[in-house]
């Protein structure tokens, strides 16, 4: 098999803090090929941005650190680089958006300067040139008028206008990979739907692979090839997305499937909304064995003993609990 | 907001139905506190006086092109004329000229002592802001040391301390100039220092500034391009203030005698050679305290004004 775009390899990515060692990101490994669509899901605080920002080195150190692993990009590790290092790779070879549109454009350029920013930092071109990049950019998100709205400032558009700048700018240097940090969980849901489309249509148009974290188990059954579902800082399940909501094997996993509103059952027939009893736990002190244990339904004795490794029990479909 | 736009209107309607621009013309946040100063009586009317003072400063010798000390022993003390609209002092010397020489040195060290004031603040306060642990921490205590300096008598003895050193760098007129922006400049930096560090903890964590980031941009350009534009604001609000504070530093300087060599005339030292004759000649100093007055008092309407029109959380 060809070598994974992206190769995560046993991350951790911890925080010191007043109270002791917040382990974010404690043992994370995950793959994406080329052209792939991976999806991220589990519920908040359970790593997600943290492995995402660790990908492109976006994580404050002081009080963040690396503290075992590797993130390889096209076999390369990234750990070992520094700044100057890592921004030829930022948004050249891997972008990301983020989930507040709202405040992620600076307040005081319009969105023409700030696309043709992104294009001159990374491309021997002139101011001029790259504003007519930035236009074309605006154009393929398919943002009307764009010759005039690249000269426009943010406070002029809405967030799901603005989530398309985001995009453009992100990809206006055509990255292999494009990371979205839940792009649409604060857009209303009619946006959120046009928004998942155009990170399609781009992904066709230039072949990227796309990262895409969120909370709605419903956006990855539709948009992803594979899902890796996180919890408490590790990964629990990872399998192709049929595989998941067909046969998923974690009790988390079962869990979350559980809690996605449907459409077709709810109107007929008495459907009830499971949600996962209890929070996740505190990553500060985890405890010892699954960390999915003080809310598992089939906890075991055994279950506490040890930390559950992640095998794999068809092709492709990998899940890390003692069942 | 555009003016035909109730302001309610835009906030209750969902996103998408904002898409279409409010007004044709895209409009900078410079524009829009531009505009909204404009509307601020008091700032605008300050900004026209203080324009007007500076025209008249700047253009008066070749207006008025008496000479600033042409002594007349005949024409002593005497109140405002047509040959001096101002008056005249002890020696005859024509108070207009005089004021309008003095005012072109006042303004001067007050911009010139905000420059300086402004620079090493934002340095300072750019530097703090960027560093955290240590770095940050000793910057802070050196502003807070600055702080809790005497202003007023540290001012005297410097002045007193490096006033023949400057002369004989400088010049008579050059030394005192620059010995009096950097002192008084030197002096003033701290709220700057202070404002700048402030805005840069809460802008550094800012999700734009996070962005230009993750796509590569450099950390000078973080900083430069991205961080200190939208810190700019409250800098332009203190350092308007500051050059009414350096004007009237100024003038206590010349006033106590440790300014500008005592030939040279400023609003401060006019003000001193005026004092024994309050009784006798009450224009003398009448003039000059207005001058101050009247520039001090312009500058900070005007900071008034800024601060509104600069105001991120104002809708107006
Ligand atoms: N700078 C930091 N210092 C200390 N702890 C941090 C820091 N950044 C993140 N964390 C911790 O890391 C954990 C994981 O956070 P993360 O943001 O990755 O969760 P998430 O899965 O993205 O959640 P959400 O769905 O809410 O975005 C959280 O418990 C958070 O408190
Ligand atoms: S290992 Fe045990 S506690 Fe953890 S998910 Fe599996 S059954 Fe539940
Ligand atoms: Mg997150």
């Amino acid at each position: 098999m060809a070598e994974p775009l992206l190769d995560i390899r046993g991350l951790k990515t911890w925080f010191k803090t007043d109270d002791g060692m917040v382990r974010a990101v404690d043992g994370v490994s995950l793959s994406i090929d080329r052209g792939e669509t991976l999806g991220v899901v589990g519920e908040s605080g359970c790593g997600k941005t943290v492995t995402a920002r660790s990908v492109l080195k976006l994580i404050d150190m002081p009080p963040g650190r690396f503290e075992a692993g590797q993130i390889l990009w096209q076999g390369r590790d990234l750990i070992p680089l520094d700044e100057t290092e890592m921004n030829k790779i930022r948004a050249r070879e891997i972008a990301i958006i983020f989930q507040e549109p709202m405040t992620s454009l600076n307040p005081v350029y319009t969105v023409g300067d700030q696309i043709a920013e992104v294009i001159e930092l990374h491309q021997k071109l002139s101011r001029k040139q790259a504003m007519v990049g930035a236009a074309d950019m605006l154009k393929l998100v398919n943002i009307p008028n764009p010759e005039r709205r690249v000269h426009d400032y943010p406070h002029q558009f809405s967030g799901g206008m603005r989530q398309r700048v985001m995009i453009a700018m992100a990809l206006s240097c055509q990255p292999k990979l494009l990371i979205a940090d839940e792009p649409t969980t604060a857009l209303d849901v009619t946006i959120q739907a046009q928004i998942l489309e155009l990170m399609q249509e781009m992904k066709e148009r230039f072949g990227m692979a796309i990262m895409l974290i969120t909370h709605a188990m419903g956006v990855v059954a539709e948009t992803t090839q594979r899902v890796v579902v996180m919890y408490a800082g590790k990964v629990v399940e990872e399998a192709p997305v049929g595989a998941l909501f067909g046969d998923p094997r974690h009790p988390y996993t079962q869990g979350l499937i559980r809690s996605i509103p449907r459409v077709d059952r709810s109107a007929g027939r008495q459907a009830r909304l499971e949600s996962i009893p209890g929070t996740v736990p505190s990553l500060l002190d985890p405890p010892p064995g699954c960390r999915f244990a003080a809310r598992c339904r089939y906890v075991m004795p055994a279950c506490t003993q040890a930390i559950p490794p992640l095998k794999e029990v068809a092709p492709g479909h990998k899940v890390a609990c003692i069942l | 907001m555009a003016g035909s736009t109730p302001a309610s209107l835009t906030a209750d309607t969902p996103a998408a139905a904002v898409v279409a621009p409010r007004k044709n013309r895209p409009t900078s946040p410079w524009q829009e506190a531009w505009r909204r100063f404009r509307r601020h009586r008091l700032a605008a009317a300050s900004g026209i006086v203080l324009l007007l003072l500076i025209a008249v400063v700047a253009l008066g010798p070749f207006i008025w092109p008496v000479p600033i000390n042409e002594i007349d022993f005949a024409a002593k003390l005497q109140g405002p004329s047509w040959a001096h609209p101002l008056g005249t002092d002890d020696l005859g010397q024509d108070l207009l000229a005089r004021l309008i020489y003095g005012g072109r040195i006042s303004l001067a060290v007050g911009l010139a002592a905000m420059v300086v004031a402004v620079v090493v603040g934002v340095l300072v306060g750019a530097l703090a802001g960027m560093s955290a642990g240590w770095v940050d921490a000793a910057l802070m205590w050196v502003t807070d040391l600055f702080l809790a300096l005497p202003l007023l008598p540290l001012l005297l003895l410097l002045m007193y301390l490096f006033r023949d050193h400057f002369k004989r760098l400088f010049g008579v007129e050059g030394g005192a100039f620059i010995l009096i922006v950097v002192v008084i400049g030197g002096l003033r930096w701290m709220q700057v220092a202070r404002l700048v560090r402030a805005q840069f903890l809460s802008l550094r964590e800012k999700e734009f500034v996070e962005a230009a980031r993750a796509l590569g941009a450099s950390k000078v350009r973080l900083v430069v391009g991205h961080i200190l534009p939208n810190a700019l604001g409250p800098v332009i609000v203190a350092g308007t203030i500051d050059v009414a504070a350096a004007i009237i530093a100024e003038s206590t300087l010349s006033f106590l005698g440790l300014g500008f060599p005592s030939d040279i005339p400023t609003w401060g030292s006019v003000l001193r050679d005026a004092k024994d004759y309050l009784d006798i000649a009450p224009h003398w100093a009448l003039f000059p305290g207005a001058a101050i007055f009247l520039a001090v008092i312009t500058i900070n309407f005007m900071g008034d004004g800024l601060r509104d029109a600069l105001d991120p959380r104002r809708v107006l």
